[in-house]
Parts: C-alpha cells; sequence; structure tokens
C-alpha cells in the first residue's frame, strides 16, 4: 500500500517537474500566431480597427483584446480566415458585410486640394493641386481612410457592382447533406 | 417544391425518380421473403417479437426528432427506422420476451443513430449496436434459442399462448427444445473438451432450408442470399461487400479445417450458420456505416469476414458478426480517408499524369 | 444482360436518363422568319468581348460586321439579319443572376440581303493559315456550348502536331437533338468540314463520335463520309456525359488527358459536328456564324423540334413560333443536365446555345432535398472519380479548403451526381458556389497582396521623400552656410584692404 503510495507521488512530483522545466526551457518567447496574423489582415494600416496600423491589430487579435470582425476591408472573408486560425467560434451571420467597396470622387465636387491622395494608404488616388482627383480601381482597396479627410464631402464609397463573371451561385438552402 | 422562376434553380434540371425511401423499401421487400419464412418456422412468438422490435424502433426515431424540434411524420416515411428495427428483430432469438425487442429497438434508433444526428450520421449500424448491447446486458436471453416449430404444426403454440410466450419470457407448458445454435453447440462442446469430430455427430445439421435452431435471420440462409442477390441485381448494392465477408470467413475456415478439422469447423457450416448471411448481405451493406468506394469496400467486407471468423473460432462469444461490422464500422472513416477512387487525369495520389501522345 | 453483367459488369461511370429526344428530334428542321429586332451580345464567347465597329442608325446588311474581336482569345461578331443598328446598348444574358451585358440592337428590315462573300471551291489547296483566318474572321466558335474559339483552337492542334480530330457527335443532353438534326440534314457539310478542319491542324484521321441513340445521323454520316476513309463514323454507346471531351476521347481512342492539360497534349482535338458545318460554311462559302439550329424542346412546348434561327433572336419569340401549351414553370438554355436557367424569355440566342427548354409543372418539380444516406451513388455515377458526397459535406459546413483537398476542381459540373442522388441533394449547386467562393477568395488574396506591396511602396516613397527633403535641406543650409562663410570671408578680405585703404 504504501509502496503503491510512494512510487505514485514520486512518479508524480517526478512529471510534475519535468513538466515544469520543459515550460520554462522550451517557452515562445513571441507569439508565434502573431506574425502569421499579421500576413492575413490587408497590411494597408488604414487604421478603421481602431489600432495604429495592422501589427498592432494582429497582436491585439493574438492576444485576443479584439474580435476577428475588427477589419473592415478584410470583411466576411477575413474574419473567417481569422476565426478559423485563431480557433474561436463566431456568429458570422450578424456581421453586415458590404461587400468590397471601392472609393469613389463626385468630380463636380472635387476641389483638387489633395488632401485624400495623401492619406491613401495605398497611393491609389492621383491628382495634383487644382486637378480633379481620380481613383485607381486596382489599387483602392475600400479602406474609406480618405472619406474624413475631404473637405467638400466629394468622396464617397460605393459597392463593387457584382458582375457576371464574378457572380456566384448561393449556398444550397438546405439545412441537410 | 415549386420555385417561381425568379430565383434560378441549379442544374440538373431532372433528377432520378429514386428516393430514400424507395432504396429502404427495396431493401425490405428484398428482406421480406426471410422474414417470412421465420414466421413460419418459430410462430406466433417471433411475429410479435418482431412487431414490437420494429415499432420500439420507429418510437424511439419519433421521440428524438420531436425532442429536437423536427417534424416525425415525414422522416419516419423515409423508412429507415423500420429497417433498422427490422434488422434487428429478425438477428434477435425468435422467442425472447418482449422487452429484448422493445429495448434493443429504442437502442438501435435513439443511441444508434439519433444520438449521432440522424440519417446518415451514424458511425456504427445502429441494428449491431442493438444487438451487441442486448448481448452484453442480458445473455442469458439472448442465446436461448429454440428449435424450429412451423406455424399450424401440433406443438406450435397458437396466437395467445404465443402472446404469452412473447410478454411472459418462459415458455410454460411447451416442449420447445430450447437448444443452442450450431455455433453454440460447438463452443460449448469445445469448452467441455470434446473435439468437433465427436461433438457434430449428434449437432443439428444446418441445412439451406433453415431446420436449425436459431434466429430468423440465421435459418433461412437461403433466402436471405437470394434476397441479397435481389438487391444486387437491382445495383442497390454492388457485389463487394458480400463477396469479400464471405470470402474472409470462407477461405480461413477452409484452410483451418483442413489442417484440422477436429478442432476447426469447415468453411459450408461458418457460411450457413451464425448472422454470416445476414451480415453479409444486409448488415455490412449498411451504406451510412460502409466506405464508398469497391475497393475499400473490399477491404471492409474481408475485414468483417476475418473478423467474424476469429471471433467465432478463438473468442467468448459463438457468434462474432454483430462484433466483427461494429469493429470495421469504426474503421469506416479511415478507409474512406485512405482508398479513394482514381480520378480521371490523375494517379491514385492525385499527382496529374504524364500527356501519352 | 445477363445476371453475371448485372451484378459484375457495372459501367464506370455515368448515368443514364430518359432522353426526351424524341420526337422533337424526328420533326423536320423548320426556319425561324427574321424576327423584326434582334438583340446580338458582344459577348458569346470565351476570351474578350468583342468591340463594336457600327454606329446607331448605320445600315447593315446579313453577315456584316458588328464588332471585331479583342485580345488573343476573342471571336467577331456579324449581323444575324439585314437592317439598321438601333442601339448599341445591354441585354439580359443568358445567365442564372439575371445580370446584362453589352450587345448590339438591329431592327431588321426583313430583306435578308446577305453581304458579298468570297467563295472557296478548293479549301485544300489553301495554307492552314489562311483556313485559321477565314474561320476566326467569320466568329466560329465552339458551338455545343463551350464557346471556344474555334481558330484559337486549330492554332493550338497545329502547334503540338495533333494527329487525330475528334468529331463530338455524341450529344449526351436528354430533350437535345441540334446535332442530330445537322448530321441528318447536313452530313455532308459536316463531313466537309471536319475535312477542312483535318487540313488546317494537320490531323491524319477524324473520329467521329456518335452516340449509338441516333442510328439515322450514324447512317447519314456513313453515306457522307463513304468517300474518305480518313474520316471514320464510330458509334458509341448512349450514356450521359458521352459528350464531354475527355470522356469521349476516352471513349474513342482509350487515351486520357491529364489533370490540368489540354487534350491536344494527348494528341487529338475535339470539335463538335455543328462547329465543322460552321467552319464548312465559313470557308466554302465565306459566311459568318449568324444563325444556328436551336432545339426548342419541353413539356410546355406545343409544337417542340428543331429551328433554323438568327442567332440574336430573343427566347419567348422561339418558344411562341412553336407554340407553348401552358405558361412555362421553367426555362433552360442548353441541356436539362447542365443548361443554365433563364429568368425570363427576354434574352437572345446565343452562339453556344443548342437548345431552348421549356419545361411544364411537373418537369418543373424539384424534390425537396433529404440527409445523406452515403450510398455511394454520386461517386459511382462521377465520370471523373470524384467523391461528390465528401466533397458536399465539406462545403455545407463551410470547409471549402477541405473540399478543395478532393480535386473539386476536376469537377466538369456534368450533373450526373445530383441526377442519382436519392436524397436529391442539389450537389452541383454546392459545387459551383464553391468554385466561384474560392476563385473570389483567390482574387481577393491577390488584391491583398497587390495593396500590401502598395503600401509598403509608399511607405518606401514617404521615406525616400522625407530622406531626400532632408538631404535637400542639409544643402542648402550648407550652401547657405558656406555662402555665408564665403561672404564672410569675402568681407574680411575686403576690410583689411578697407582698413589699409
Amino acid at each position: 500500500m504504501l509502496i503503491a503510495v510512494g512510487s505514485l507521488a514520486v512518479m508524480g512530483l517526478a512529471l510534475g517537474g519535468l513538466l515544469g522545466t520543459a515550460a520554462r526551457y522550451l517557452a515562445v518567447e513571441e507569439n508565434p500566431v502573431e506574425g502569421q496574423l499579421k500576413e492575413m489582415l490587408p497590411g494597408s494600416q488604414c487604421g478603421q480597427c481602431g489600432y495604429v496600423g495592422c501589427g498592432q491589430a494582429a497582436a491585439a487579435l493574438a492576444t485576443g483584446q479584439a474580435p476577428v470582425t475588427l477589419c473592415p476591408p478584410g470583411g466576411k472573408a477575413l474574419a473567417e480566415a481569422l476565426a478559423a486560425r485563431l480557433g474561436v467560434k463566431v456568429d458570422l451571420s450578424a456581421l453586415t458585410d458590404t461587400g468590397p467597396q471601392l472609393a469613389l470622387v463626385a468630380e463636380e465636387i472635387c476641389i483638387g486640394c489633395c488632401r485624400c491622395l495623401k492619406t491613401c494608404p495605398t497611393d491609389a488616388i492621383v491628382g495634383a493641386a487644382k486637378q480633379i482627383h481620380n481613383v485607381i480601381r486596382e489599387a483602392c482597396t475600400g479602406c474609406g481612410a480618405c472619406i474624413d479627410n475631404c473637405p467638400t464631402e466629394a468622396m464617397s464609397m460605393v459597392p463593387v457592382a457584382v458582375s457576371l463573371q464574378h457572380w456566384i451561385w448561393p449556398k444550397p438552402a438546405s439545412a441537410t447533406a | 417544391m415549386n420555385h417561381s422562376m425568379d430565383t434560378p434553380v441549379a442544374a440538373p434540371h431532372t433528377t432520378t425518380t429514386n428516393s430514400a425511401g424507395r432504396v429502404m423499401a427495396s431493401v425490405m421487400a428484398a428482406l421480406a421473403p426471410a422474414t417470412l419464412f421465420g414466421f413460419w418456422l418459430y410462430g406466433w412468438p417471433a411475429v410479435y417479437l418482431w412487431l414490437i422490435t420494429v415499432s420500439f424502433a420507429m418510437l424511439g426515431e419519433a421521440f428524438c426528432l420531436r425532442l429536437t424540434g423536427r417534424q416525425a411524420i415525414p422522416v419516419l416515411f423515409d423508412g429507415s427506422a423500420l429497417l433498422t428495427g427490422w434488422l434487428l428483430a429478425v438477428s434477435l432469438p425468435p422467442w425472447a420476451p418482449w422487452w429484448i425487442g422493445a429495448f434493443g429497438g429504442l437502442f438501435a434508433t435513439v443511441l444508434g443513430k439519433q444520438v449521432f444526428g440522424g440519417l446518415g450520421q451514424n458511425l456504427f449500424n445502429p441494428a449491431m449496436v442493438a444487438r451487441v448491447a442486448l448481448l452484453i446486458s442480458f445473455p442469458l436471453q439472448m442465446t436461448a434459442w429454440v428449435a424450429p416449430l412451423p406455424l399450424f404444426s401440433a406443438a406450435a403454440p397458437g396466437l395467445i399462448d404465443g402472446l404469452r410466450i412473447t410478454l411472459t419470457g418462459a415458455p410454460p407448458g411447451f416442449d420447445a427444445v430450447a437448444s443452442a445454435s450450431l455455433l453454440g453447440f460447438a463452443k460449448t462442446e469445445m469448452s467441455r473438451g470434446l473435439d468437433l469430430l465427436q461433438s457434430l455427430a449428434q449437432a443439428p445439421v444446418p441445412g439451406w432450408y433453415g431446420s436449425h435452431p436459431g434466429s430468423m435471420g440465421e435459418t433461412a440462409a437461403l433466402l436471405i442470399a437470394a434476397g441479397g442477390a435481389a438487391m444486387m441485381m437491382l445495383r442497390l448494392i454492388s457485389w463487394h461487400i458480400p463477396f469479400a465477408m464471405l470470402a474472409g470467413i470462407a477461405v480461413p475456415a477452409a484452410i483451418l479445417h483442413a489442417v484440422d478439422p477436429a478442432r476447426y469447423l469447415d468453411a459450408g457450416t461458418h457460411l450457413l450458420s451464425g448472422g454470416a448471411m445476414l451480415g453479409a448481405f444486409f448488415i455490412a451493406t449498411d451504406y451510412v456505416t460502409s466506405p464508398n468506394t469497391p475497393r475499400g469496400q473490399l477491404i471492409f467486407g474481408a475485414g468483417c469476414g476475418l473478423l467474424t471468423w476469429v471471433i467465432r473460432t478463438w473468442a467468448g462469444y459463438p457468434e462474432g458478426v454483430a462484433f466483427a461490422v461494429l469493429l470495421m464500422n469504426s474503421l469506416t472513416p479511415i478507409i474512406d480517408s485512405y482508398v479513394k477512387p482514381r480520378i480521371y487525369g490523375r494517379d491514385r495520389k492525385g499527382v496529374a499524369l504524364e500527356p501519352v501522345k | 444482360m445477363g445476371l453475371f453483367e448485372r451484378i459484375f459488369k457495372e459501367p464506370r461511370w455515368g448515368v443514364h436518363p430518359d432522353d426526351h429526344k424524341r420526337p422533337a428530334a424526328d420533326v423536320p428542321l423548320r426556319l425561324l422568319p427574321p424576327p423584326a429586332r434582334v438583340y446580338m451580345p458582344l459577348h458569346q464567347h470565351v476570351g474578350g468581348a468583342a468591340r463594336p465597329v457600327v454606329l446607331a442608325g448605320q445600315k447593315v446588311l446579313k453577315g456584316q460586321l458588328l464588332a471585331e474581336p479583342q485580345g488573343n482569345i476573342s471571336a467577331p461578331i456579324h449581323a444575324p439579319v439585314s437592317g439598321t443598328v438601333a442601339a448599341i446598348g445591354e441585354v439580359t444574358a443568358p445567365h442564372p443572376s439575371g445580370l446584362g451585358f453589352a450587345a448590339i440592337t438591329l431592327d431588321s428590315d426583313f430583306e435578308d440581303r446577305w453581304i458579298d462573300t468570297a467563295r472557296v471551291a478548293d479549301p485544300f489547296s489553301l495554307d492552314p493559315a489562311e483556313i485559321v483566318r477565314l474561320t476566326a474572321a467569320a466568329g466560329v466558335v465552339g458551338l455545343g456550348g463551350a464557346t471556344f474559339p474555334a481558330a484559337v483552337k486549330f492554332v493550338l492542334g497545329k502547334r503540338l502536331a495533333v494527329k487525330s480530330l475528334i468529331v463530338n457527335g455524341g450529344e449526351c443532353e436528354p430533350y437535345l437533338s441540334s446535332d442530330d438534326r445537322i448530321m441528318r440534314d447536313h452530313a455532308g457539310q459536316v463531313v466537309d468540314g471536319a475535312r477542312i478542319v483535318m487540313h488546317a491542324i494537320g490531323a491524319i484521321e477524324a473520329l467521329v463520335g456518335i452516340e449509338d441513340n441516333k442510328p439515322e445521323a450514324i447512317a447519314a454520316m456513313r453515306i457522307a463520309a463513304a468517300p474518305f476513309p480518313e474520316v471514320k463514323i464510330m458509334p458509341v454507346p448512349a450514356r450521359y456525359p458521352m459528350g464531354s471531351d475527355k470522356q469521349l476521347i476516352q471513349t474513342l481512342t482509350g487515351k486520357e488527358v491529364p489533370a490540368d492539360a489540354r487534350a491536344a497534349e494527348v494528341g487529338v482535338l475535339v470539335h463538335n459536328v455543328s462547329t465543322c458545318a460552321a467552319v464548312h460554311t465559313a470557308v466554302r462559302l465565306g459566311r459568318p456564324l449568324v444563325e444556328r439550329i436551336v432545339t426548342i424542346n419541353g413539356g410546355a412546348v406545343a409544337k417542340p423540334g428543331n429551328i433554323f434561327a438568327p442567332l440574336g433572336t430573343l427566347v419567348e419569340e422561339l418558344l411562341a413560333f412553336c407554340g407553348l401549351k401552358e405558361t412555362p414553370s421553367r426555362l433552360i438554355l442548353g441541356g436539362p443536365m447542365m443548361g443554365t436557367p433563364l429568368l425570363h424569355g427576354r434574352i437572345p440566342l446565343v452562339k453556344g446555345a443548342s437548345g431552348i427548354l421549356a419545361f411544364d409543372a411537373g418537369e418543373a418539380l424539384v424534390p425537396a432535398a433529404g440527409p445523406c444516406i452515403r450510398c455511394g451513388g454520386c461517386t459511382r455515377a462521377c465520370p471523373m472519380g470524384l467523391l461528390p458526397l465528401e466533397m458536399a459535406a465539406r462545403i455545407r459546413t463551410g470547409d471549402l479548403d477541405g473540399a478543395a483537398g478532393f480535386h473539386l476542381t476536376d469537377c466538369i459540373a456534368c450533373g450526373c451526381c445530383a441526377y442519382v442522388c436519392p436524397a436529391h441533394i442539389p450537389l452541383v449547386q454546392y459545387f459551383s458556389h464553391a468554385k466561384g467562393e474560392l476563385s473570389a477568395r483567390q482574387r481577393a488574396r491577390l488584391r491583398s497582396d497587390a495593396a500590401k506591396r502598395l503600401a509598403e511602396a509608399r511607405i518606401v516613397r514617404l521615406e525616400r521623400e522625407a530622406k531626400e527633403k532632408a538631404e535637400v535641406a542639409a544643402r542648402r543650409k550648407a550652401e547657405r552656410k558656406a555662402a555665408k562663410a564665403a561672404a564672410a570671408a569675402a568681407a574680411a578680405a575686403a576690410q583689411p584692404e578697407g582698413e589699409t585703404v
């Protein structure tokens, strides 16, 4: 009896000690998830999530301080990917995904002040002083950073229209398969 | 469902007239001759037991569907609960007391199927889950076989007596020979130190026509096999699982019987007794719990057969089909993930072929 | 079929739906009189949309060029009737979305006057490149439904030294009989077109695969091909999807097209029988592709059959020509297995449309989907050897990458799996959804990578600008300092002089 209890106790102590030592010596200094999350984020440093840049947002995500739905430009797809990477379950049905959007300059209002093109994180707006500005569709990430800087409210976000080529069959509605 | 033209319906715009319910109905039709023959052989108690088992299986299904807030009636009409109860019923001792059937039926659909999420989601064959649960819980009742007493024969119990047998269990005035099945008999005699050559001389002779004790699905081996052949004709099942399973039993049995006939039963006896035929054609071929590819089905069937023979020969239980099928059920996802059909234009590993001019 | 074959010789792939081809296939071909107005879409083919070369109000003759090809893979569009260009605008596309696309609207003058065309008496004396040019200029695309520009395929076939031309007369889709009809009525054109294609690509034989449910077509083609031993008429078993390129190639030659490769890489090129006839018309008569045979069929059609109609004709006019017994419950462009559902009838006939089906209420009934019973029917039916049930189960739970791991991209969307499914699960819709979603994600990923590069480039630019500014400032400062020092030095140098003065 004593031998049994004793041997179990010794084993427990030994294994516990081993685990403790391993935890100390094999500890990973930096959170490796953070880097991967940063890779997944758009990287345009638009700041819509409330953090200074994508790196800070990734750090907040990794430590669980920010929800996976934090990134508006990433939309639903990114939220899904982040949730999958972090292994968290999140109800995305509530997330109103406006879909991809692009910035648009209302040419009759634009005064050519150049403020929007200075704030654009991807240099997607071209223009010069006193000239009407324009958005390069291919470069715009739809982050909306330019909107607030326009003194004449000439900037707006418009959803990208669904095209024949990019239309997707909806997922079948049935609950069973 | 009729769609308005405003919402597009994806192709194909035509579909087979087949349905899950029709598949189940066809399987039942294939099982019916053997069952009716069993009713005739074992009389009214068998009929009552079948009714009770089937009813409780459907009751269990309906209860679970209610619990999850689904409409019970349309789902019950797909016939899968009925078939599960039916398969369980024909694997039970025909004169077993009513509560065996009741427990079994509930076990089968509630624990065997609905806890996994219902039709198509279960890992294990529901009928075999119930049979094994019963066998382990009530070994006495589950191994009390009777010799056939055909309906309307002098010794057979009538309508009322039959009901009494089913409800109170012990057959009172009937000298129905409570005997062991052939496999059980052989096992017992072996454990008594008698070798097969001596013991089989007095054993009940197995026959295609089913005159030896056993479950309904055991004694009517010929009709079961005929039902299986009919299902293969209708392409409800392919030949792979039945063939592989029967071969898996017969091949090792034949080899070892040739080596030492005093210790090992011959292949014919193995195939005709116990649940071999029922298992090969109706149990192991269950769509949900068996692999999807022909090669996977061959592996699965051979595994079922081999394990059946191993359990019968060396393990504590005289019969092993249920255990073998359940064990192989647990391997089905693994078989399915390793054995996949070759994709057109790719090799078996999924790598694109080299162009050949 | 014997018992043994029944049990042990199961076909390796495909399904055998009721073909519903007759009586429509046996009705003689009817001609549609030129409609008052046609809508000629600019994008009726794989590749870039054509660019209009006509102006609104301009008079055009039948066969006149309306729009020229744009890009390497594209095809021109010609006027299907003579008349006036009414507008260059939009029309609803034959697409499940019901979205619109660009089209040229023509008002017919009902005269049907052709432009002058140059006839070629002996196409076999022409240089193959000239045949490619004539075919391209006539806007011939794959008429079986794939709508790949035929001339581009010729060039590919020539470059890869294709030996066998496979002429696809499979027409395995139920209800459709336009290919059947062209083989019965114009077998000579089909055979001649096939020989012209052989000449263009340098093939030594043409294998014409025709499903054995079309005995009249086989007989007519045998007679037409009799003088040409290099054109071999080969009946194939009627089994859907026999008309799919890969399956037909395998049945006729035993060759398997590797995944992600083209048929030409195994030495064969597939062209549809109707495409061959169109090549004949384009090369021999110099007439561009402006009309085609289309099957009008389905339970709601009063007089089903095949119609020779100008492209751009609205579906509703075609249906009206054949008469409707009742309001169709579903309209389909193409066959019932792979066809595109149309939301209404104001959609133009396009080059790739081999049939228009108007289903009655009974045909349009969609059985409610139930749970998968894992019967494996889909797996046995899949001509590509895929596991539809496994892919659908993963897509249902949102695991698209998991589904892609089962080679979802190899799916040809033939519909065999969904056809045989006893639980009536819309498998093809699951796959179409997942393919669309996966490619959208791929696009999003590329876009996000590009955005990342742009953002980084901006940071580099800002840093460079700051540095340059600092450098300029430093230089200015240095210059000023130097100037100041020089001035001071000059002053200092001048002062002593002054002092001395």
